[in-house]
Formats: structure tokens, sequence, C-alpha cells
């Protein structure tokens, strides 16, 4: 369980990136933090595995302070999957690059090879055990940097823009993948832009704007929400537009499933035929 | 990262950000050239205060101790060096005495003084302006490119190595574990991604120059040209001055140290 407790940050340069954020995340939710660039999402998430600590307020992993705790005993609990894979990619195979983390928290050599064919067989990179991370495609390269954290079982995963330069198909496997970690008990927070996924997803949606979070609920709530949309520019999904166009008609508005939006649909014309 | 502070230039103006790069810079020689003139404590101190106007009259003071500070790790390594250099290897060895402690005391701030004069070049030269007075001073323009370039990635670079290290603290890495040898060999991690994301970064720099047909003509005019102005000749010759000052004291008066001042009282 994370909790946040009325947190300020403010980065050295004297920019306040958050003013006054409390949050309370249980285990096993999957959240989404979503806003406008500079929302203060990376800087929230950030204060999760203590990278970064409060200036003011404070922020409890299972009921241990950050501020008195190191990154690296929070990392255990709470992997951190950066956007960039580039920015931490460096060994000369994949096998090694997920070894890593696993060296690093102190596994012994028996663990480490069992968990490592684990996380490569989880996301699919088993062929390429040997092969340099440099050497992979861009979503391959993403795969890896998921793998190689996925590898120590964190409780808690943070994906930060995991969307990003993924096509179609990746990011519908990534959905997929994600609400089975999900489903297995994980705690899963994503960071992210990408409003048709978060749609997708269904998640517990925390909406940031200007360091402060304006909404907490269910996307179904937040990304029909007019007025939100609007004050965390945020254009709502493809699905939710149509119906606030088809409002007139008298169809609901707040649709954000495809599925749900294709029985509406199919309903109320077989209720204009009859 | 705080070192790199220093070269992130922010646009202020000031008299001292006004002036001409070229004048600026030769005022920068003509310090440094005292600097490494004198090897006494009391001329070296001179130097470093009277600098201290010019910091705050161009308003970067903050900046400016940033650098200073980041400066002081190295500042305290070439006082510790000297003063046990001179005291175990010369040929008569000092007892640790207040010249000795003198005078590695000045040798520290011979670095100061040089640190101190080229952050103030930096700090209120912003890089377009140092380019354009390259360029002007008839330095190849390739030469320039490449120079503005590299001062204008630094701090971008600087923010990369920090994400970078965000990201593999996250992994578990743990910079300050270790004796010496380990402590150097878990910068790896970090330093693998940085240098790969800069050649990756440097060619994306190149196709994006030759899109944009780069040195597709051989004369390159440019919309701001510098010029000298009243401010500018002032500093020249308040600068050659100085220099010639300086040499006259160094050739003729000899320099009190402070020890013997003190004893002198």
């Amino acid at each position: 369980m994370i909790e946040v407790k009325d947190v300020y940050f403010t980065y050295p340069n004297g920019v306040e990136a958050l003013s006054g954020v409390s949050l309370t995340i249980r285990n096993g939710d999957f959240v989404a933090v979503m806003g406008q660039n500079g929302a203060g999402k990376t800087t929230l998430v950030k204060q999760f595995n203590g990278l970064l600590k409060p200036t003011k307020g404070e922020v409890l992993v299972d009921g241990v302070k950050t501020r008195e705790t190191s990154i690296a005993s929070l990392a255990r609990k709470v992997g951190f999957v950066f956007q960039n894979p580039d920015h931490q990619l460096f060994c000369e195979t994949v096998e090694e690059e997920i070894a890593f983390g696993l060296r690093n928290f102190g596994f012994d050599q028996k663990t480490i090879k069992r968990r490592v064919t684990w996380a490569l067989n989880l996301l699919g990179l088993t062929e390429y055990r040997q092969t340099s991370p440099f050497m992979l495609s861009g979503g391959e390269r993403k795969r890896v940097a998921l793998a190689s954290v996925l590898a120590w079982n964190p409780k808690v995963v943070i994906l930060d823009e995991p969307t990003i330069g993924q096509d179609h198909q990746q990011k519908e496997k990534l959905r997929q993948f994600i609400v089975q970690l999900n489903a297995q008990g994980k705690t899963v927070v994503v960071v992210t832009h990408d409003v048709e996924f978060v749609a997708e997803c269904n998640p517990r949606v925390v909406l940031m704007s200007r360091g402060k979070i304006v909404a907490d609920g269910t996307a179904e709530k937040i990304l029909t929400d007019h007025d939100l949309t609007v004050q965390a520019s945020i254009t709502p999904p493809q699905v939710t537009r149509i119906f606030v166009g088809l409002a007139d008609l008298g169809l609901p508005t707040n649709v954000i499933d495809v599925y749900e939006a294709r029985r509406i649909l199919l309903d109320f014309l077989g209720a204009k035929a009859k | 990262m705080s070192v790199f502070e220093g070269f992130r230039f922010r646009t202020v103006t000031s008299p001292i950000h006004m002036l001409d790069p070229r004048v600026k810079f030769f005022f920068v020689i003509v310090i440094f050239v005292m600097a490494i003139l004198f090897g006494q404590l009391l001329p070296l101190l001179f130097l470093f205060l009277v600098q201290i106007p010019i910091v705050f009259a161009a308003g970067v003071q903050r900046q400016w101790a940033r650098s200073m500070k980041g400066a002081m790790f190295l500042a305290a390594l070439i006082f510790l060096f000297n003063f046990a250099f001179t005291y175990f290897f010369t040929e008569y060895p000092r007892l640790p005495s207040g010249p000795l402690i003198e005078y590695s005391f000045a040798m520290t701030l011979r670095f100061l003084v040089l640190v101190e004069s080229f952050s103030i070049f930096f700090l209120t030269t912003s890089p377009d302006r140092l380019g354009l007075a390259l360029e002007q001073s008839h330095v190849p323009y390739e030469f320039c490119f490449a120079f503005t370039t590299a001062v204008r990635f630094v701090p971008v670079l600087a923010e990369e190595a920090q994400t970078i290290m965000d990201a593999q603290k996250a992994r578990g890495l743990e910079l300050e574990r270790g004796n010496f040898i380990r402590k150097v060999r878990n910068y790896i991690p970090i330093l693998i991604p940085l240098i790969v994301s800069a050649i990756r970064r440097s060619l994306e720099l190149a196709e994006a120059m030759e899109s944009r047909a780069w040195g597709a003509t051989e004369k390159r005019t440019n919309l701001y040209v510098l010029k000298l102005k009243r401010a500018d000749y002032v500093l020249a010759v308040v600068s050659v001055l100085a220099l010639v000052f300086a040499v006259y004291v160094w050739l003729y008066i000899p320099i009190p140290s402070l020890s013997t001042l003190l004893r002198g009282s």
C-alpha cells in the first residue's frame, strides 16, 4: 500500500511540481495517472520508490516513510519501468540485462537463473536470451526493460508512458499483459497520455493538473466528464466523442468501452427498426 | 551535476552580458595571465576579490556560487597536494608552518581565480553570442558550430545522466556501495547508456543538419553582427593597462608574503 500525505515537492531549480497531493493506492489497485505535460505525473510516481523525496509531507510504502529508507530497499517492492528503455540498457546480452536487478538485490545464482528464464518467457523474449539488447527493435527493448524489472517480482509495478512508440498490436499485447499482472494481484500504476489506452484498460484514473490531483475515480467517470477533460487538456476517447455528438438522440454520453458502445448502438437501432 | 549548472545559460541582461564576448574573453585571458604570473597569496587574493563586484553587477551570484561550490572539492584536493608535496618531496622539507600554509593556499586560490573568471565569462555570454564571436574572429564555421553545439548539449547530457541514474537506482543499483574499485565499476551502468545515447543523438543531429542544407553555401551571413561599443573599448583598455601594470609589478616590485607582513607588525 502506498500512502501519499499532503506532499509538496520543489525541484532544486525552484519549480514546484507537486503542491499538496494526497493519494492512497491499495494493494491490487490498477491506477492510471493522467494529465498534461508538466502536471507532475512523473514527479508523483517517482515519490513512490524514493527516487524523489517530498519537500513537505510524507510518502509511506507499506507503512515505511520513504524519507527514512533507501531507494534500493524501496525498489525491491516498487518496480519502476522508465519511459525510454535506452536509459537503462547497458549489458552485452538480454539475459545479463535482466539479471542485473536480481544481482543488485542479492539473489543467489540459482534463483537468478530461474527468474531470468521466467521473465524471458513471460515477455516472449526467450529467443533473444543471448542477443545484445542494442540489436533489438524499439518495442523489444521496451519489453526487455519491463522484463528486467518484473524479474524480481515487485509488489507494485510503475510504468512511465508504456505505450509511446508502440504500434497498435504491441499496445494491445501490453494491455493484456498489464491486465493479467493486475489480475494476479500486482498493484499497477501507469503514467500515460494515451486516452484510448486508458479507455480500453478501464482502471482507476488519477487526473493531475499543475501539481495537484483534480480528480480521482473510474476511467468511465473521469474521461467522460467534459469539464475535467478540458481542465486537464485531454481529449476524451473517440467513442465518447461519438456519443457526445449523438447526445441529442437520447444516447448516454458516458461510454468509453467500444463493446458497450456497439451494444448500445445495436439496441438503439433495433428499437428504431421496430 | 551541480558543476554543469554553470553551463546552463539563462537569458538575463546586464551591462556585463551586453559586453562583446571577444573583449570579455580578452579580459578573462588577462586575469588568467596575471594569476599565472603571481604565485603569492596577496595578489591572488586581490584578483579573486576584484572579480566579485563583476559577479554582482551581472546578477549571476547564485549560479556563480554554485559553480564555486562545485569547484570546492578540486580546490581542497589542490590544497592538500601542494601542502603534502612541498612538505615531503622538496629538497629542503618545509615544516608545516605559516609560509607553507600560505603557499598552498595561494595555489588553491590561483585555481579558484581561474574558475571564477571563466565561470563569469560563461555565465554572462550566451552560447549563440559566443559562436558569433568565434565566427567573426574568422574561426572556420565548422569549428564554431562544433563548439556551440558542445556547449549547448552539456546541460542536456547532464539531465540525461540524471535520468539514467534514476533508472538504474530503480533497479537496485547503489552507487555508493563497496570499496573504491567497486564504486568506479558502479558507474558502468550509467556510462554505457549515456555514451550510446550521445552517439545516437549526434547521428540524429547530423541527419537533421544535412536535411537543412548545412554547408550549402561557402559564405554564411548572420542576422546579428557583433559591434564594439564604448563600454567594450573601456574594458579593453582597462585590461591592457592591468596587464602592463601586472608585468611591471612582477618585474620590479617585490611582493611581500602575508606571513612576513604579519611578523613585521
